[in-house]
Formats: C-alpha cells, structure tokens, sequence
C-alpha cells in the first residue's frame, strides 16, 4: 500500500459500528479504508448475542434477508437459579415476527455475521484491509491525521475508530480514560454444536425460530449473570461477572461457568452436543452515565463498543445495534459536510441513540441492588417449592412461610421494601 | 462426547490459534508479580493463563490468549508490562464468536 493515498476516511475495526459505517460512507462516493487486526473481519470478535433488526433496517433496508444471522427470536426467557431449582418465565409475542415483517430481532455468531457486513462495505467499493493492527495514530497540529501500522502510514481527512471494547485507539487520542474494571463485565462463552433438529424439539421451537434465555443466580452472587441463545445448529451459552467482584470471589469465574453448566435446569438443554469454541470478552457495564460528551477529537470520532454504547437492563442487553446506528451517524456526519464531530454528537441525538441510553441510565443503579444475583433467585425457588409441594401433610399457611423463606434468606420485610422502592424508583 | 466440567486448556484446545512465538503481546514483570498480595489474575483470566508455579510465583502463557483484556484493567500493581494485541494475523481465530 502507498504511503501517499490519502482517503477520505480510515475506519479501525471490522466489527459492526465499523462495516457499518464503511458501509455508509461508500454507498455515498467516499474512499474508505477498514483496518481490521483479524485475519477475517469478526475473527476477533465475540458476543452473546443477538442483533436488533431495526439497525440493519436503519443501515439499508431489506438488507436483513440476506444476512448472515442465525435464527429470529421467538421467544423470550428469564431463568432464576438456586443450587439445584429454577424459575423459568418464558414470554413470546408472534406480533414480533409477522409474516412479510421483519422479525423483531436475531441471534448471531459475530464471526461469521461480522464478515458478511464487512462484505457488504467492499461491495459498496470500501477497502477492506485484515490482518493489520494499527499501532498508533498519526496526528498534526493537533489533529488526527492518519495511522501507523507497522511501517505503513496512511492518512485520511477523519478517522474513525471502531477498536472495540478496550479501544487503544480512544485513549490515545484522549476521548476516553484507561477502563475501570468496576464498571466492566467479563463474559466467558461456549458455543455448543447441536442439529438444528434437537434445539428445535428441546426449546419447543420451529424451523428458524429461536430461544434468548438470560439466567440469574449462577454467579455465586457476583454482580452479573448468564445467557443462552439459540443458533441454528448451535448453542451459545455464557456467563458474565464483574471482574472486581470475581476477584473477591476468589474462584475462577471459569470454574463457576462449568458449574452453572452443569446445573439441572441448563445439562439437559446442551445434551448430546459438543463443544467447539470458548470465548471471552469485556462488556462495558455503564451505560449513559460512562460516556463522556465528546466523542471525538479533531480528525477522529469513536464509535460501537469503543464509545461504551451498550445497554444493559438486567433482561435484554444491547451492543451490535447501536454499533450499527454509531456508525451510520459518524458516516451521515462526515457526508454533511459540517464539522464532523459536532455533527456526529447531533447524529447520535437524533438516531436516538442517546437519548435510548439516557432512557434506561438508572437501571444501573437497579443492578447494583446485589441481592439480585443470588438472594432473590434464592427466595424465588423457595416460593414455588412451597406452592407446589404436595405431600399428603396438611398445605402450610402461605403467609407464615413466606415469612420464613425471608428470615432463611437473611432478608427482612425492611430491606424487600427498600429494594422495592429503589427498583421502581430506577426504572 | 457429553457434555461435561471441562478445565480451562481442554476448552482453549477447541479455539485455532496462531501463536507469536517472537513477540509475546503480553509481558509481565514476575518480581512485581511476586510482591503482588491480591493476583487478582488468577481467578479472572477466562482461560486460566496465569497459575502459580511450585515457588508461589506466577507463572503465564500468552499462547491461549482470548485477548479481552480482562488481566491488563485487573492488574492494579502494574505487574503487566506490556498489553497489546497481538501483532496482525497473530493470536485467537474465532469462527463463531
């Protein structure tokens, strides 16, 4: 590559804020280089995961029926464990996937996701350059100029950093500040190959359907929880802990991953199915509150996972979507014409993303209540087991035992009202 | 195979990886390590990297690496000298993610 050509944008990272923004950019003319460090775009990339659709939608519309995406959601599930019982709440809603309508949302493996969206960039006439990491930036007068990789310098008018969750990029140029490792979670995931058959029998699902599932109460009452999704001939099933927490904890969050596993009400959803990859990756837990006002420096703006947009509400958690918006914003900003970091805080605005994390903030301050990760899920088992028991003994007074489940729990009457106050008033 | 508890390297032997054997991308400066009370490294790290060898003193591999950064945001006594990802092509291959 010649050292000479200068584009109009340089995008760091592959990923989906990334391609997207490639994408954008190229649809309307722009000379767009994409600098992934993978050997394939998404090769370096993990997630839970599920892809709201109405991103794709934002990005081109139709698009979605020709992604690479796994299988529609069809049914929504929360799990709440204790040592050996479950609770399962499981919600569908067929108004999410009319036929003719594009489903509500999809489960996706980011691998193979993350490179047809970045196909779809190159089509668009972006170049796309893997295999490449991009040591530091290069920058003039105070402006971003351009990257170093290796030997190489290449310069573009803006560059756009899509480095993911630990983004080098953003804190070299000073947008963000080195990450505090009590606002982060780390995920650790295995995905398990079954025949497409098995999961649609074992979650009571159809051709293309699928199952999200997020599970409470397999933490060891570590801030965080698990997750099972559905792919079509694979399960992605995973746990996610506050690493400061973990640490306390003094267990390896790995060896509490198998344990939840192993659990009863999880074994016989992977039987019979094997393991083919173990991932992990850090999720940016803070939502609204950890993003600073600016998201950009002179020459660069930040985008996806590396400006901290992720929304976690305790029952869905969103990241590619608004990776997605980040990145038609940074490119309608730079297409405008104005100066583009203002005008990529406007574009955030009014794509509502922003305001979308505005929205939920203090969820944050629902998930710090601790009990969550294990004296509830705890309280929820003993309820039912004492609503469904029946032994021939004359049935308990509901009330009094109830009563008793609390004080078993170390939980009084008090503190299930604090926490009930302090839950709607975050919500 | 069933599924089953399974350590830490059994798990990393399903992922491809392309070792740098020339430049680790992580470095650790095992004297700081050793003063370390906390290594918090040891329960945090996903694939299980960092253990402690017969003398008490960290012992760690970069070759399993899931490269998250988990370790390098834990490691408050700054005994990682170095954290970067590893150098284009280098490291984890994830064909799902």
């Amino acid at each position: 590559m010649s050292g000479d050509d200068k584009f109009d944008a340089i995008i760091i990272g592959a990923g989906p804020a990334g391609s997207a923004c490639a994408y954008t950019l190229a649809k309307a003319g722009k000379s767009v280089l994409m600098i992934e460090r993978g050997n394939t775009p998404g090769s370096k990339n993990v997630t839970g995961g599920r892809l709201y659709s109405y991103a794709l939608d934002l990005l081109e519309p139709g698009l979605w029926e020709e992604a690479a995406l796994e299988r529609k959601v069809t049914h929504e599930q929360i799990m709440m464990l204790s040592k050996e019982q479950s609770v399962k709440i499981d919600y569908s809603n067929p108004a999410y996937n009319l036929e003719g309508q594009i489903p509500h949302s999809f489960t996706v493996l980011r691998a193979v996701f993350d490179e047809w969206l970045a196909g779809k960039a190159e089509e668009m006439g972006a170049m796309v350059a893997c295999g490449i990491l991009v040591d530091d930036l290069i920058e003039e007068n105070g402006r971003i100029v351009g990257v170093k990789a290796g030997e190489d310098d290449m310069y573009a008018d803006v560059v756009i950093a899509a480095d993911g969750v630990n983004s080098f990029i953003a804190q070299k140029a000073g947008v963000f500040g080195d990450l505090e490792a009590s606002t982060l979670g780390v995920g650790v995931k295995e995905i398990i190959e079954l025949p497409a058959k098995t999961i649609e029998e074992r979650f009571n699902l159809k051709d293309g359907e699928g199952t999200a599932l997020l599970i409470l109460g397999c933490t060891e009452g570590i801030h965080g929880g698990g997750f099972l999704y559905t792919n079509k001939e694979s399960i992605s099933l995973g746990c996610v802990f506050t690493p400061t927490e973990a640490a306390e904890n003094g267990r390896q969050i790995h060896d509490i991953f198998q344990d939840m596993k192993m659990h009863p009400a999880i074994l016989p959803l992977l039987e019979g199915g094997q393991t083919v990859e173990y991932g992990a990756h850090l999720v940016r837990e803070e939502g609204f509150r950890g993003i600073p006002q600016k998201l950009y420096k002179e020459g660069l703006l930040v985008i996806g996972e590396a400006a901290g947009f992720v929304i976690n509400v305790g029952y869905s958690i969103r990241g590619i979507d608004l990776a997605i918006v980040s990145g038609i914003a940074a490119a309608q900003a730079i297409i405008s014409g104005k100066a583009p970091g203002p005008a990529y805080m406007e574009q955030l605005a009014s794509l509502k993303l922003l305001p979308s994390m505005k929205a939920v903030d203090r969820y944050f301050d629902l998930l710090e209540i601790h009990r969550l990760y294990s004296t509830y899920p705890n309280i929820a088992t003993d309820v039912f087991h004492l609503l469904f028991t029946v032994d021939g003994n004359e049935p308990p007074n509901v009330k009094k035992e109830m009563l008793k489940i609390l004080k078993e729990n170390n939980l009084s009457v008090w503190q299930l009202m604090k926490d009930g106050i302090r839950g709607v008033k975050s919500i | 195979m069933s599924i089953e508890k399974m350590e830490a390297t059994e798990l990393l032997g399903f992922n491809k990886f392309e070792v740098d054997e020339e430049e680790p991308h992580i470095v650790l400066d095992k004297e700081i390590c050793k003063k370390c009370q906390e290594k918090p490294c040891l329960t945090v790290c996903p694939a299980v990297l960092y253990t402690l060898d017969k003398n008490g003193d960290i012992s760690f591999d970069h070759a399993g690496c899931l490269e998250c950064g988990t370790c390098r945001v834990m490691c408050k006594n700054k005994g990682i000298q170095k954290w970067t990802y590893p150098r284009g092509t280098f490291g984890v291959n994830f064909r799902y993610g």
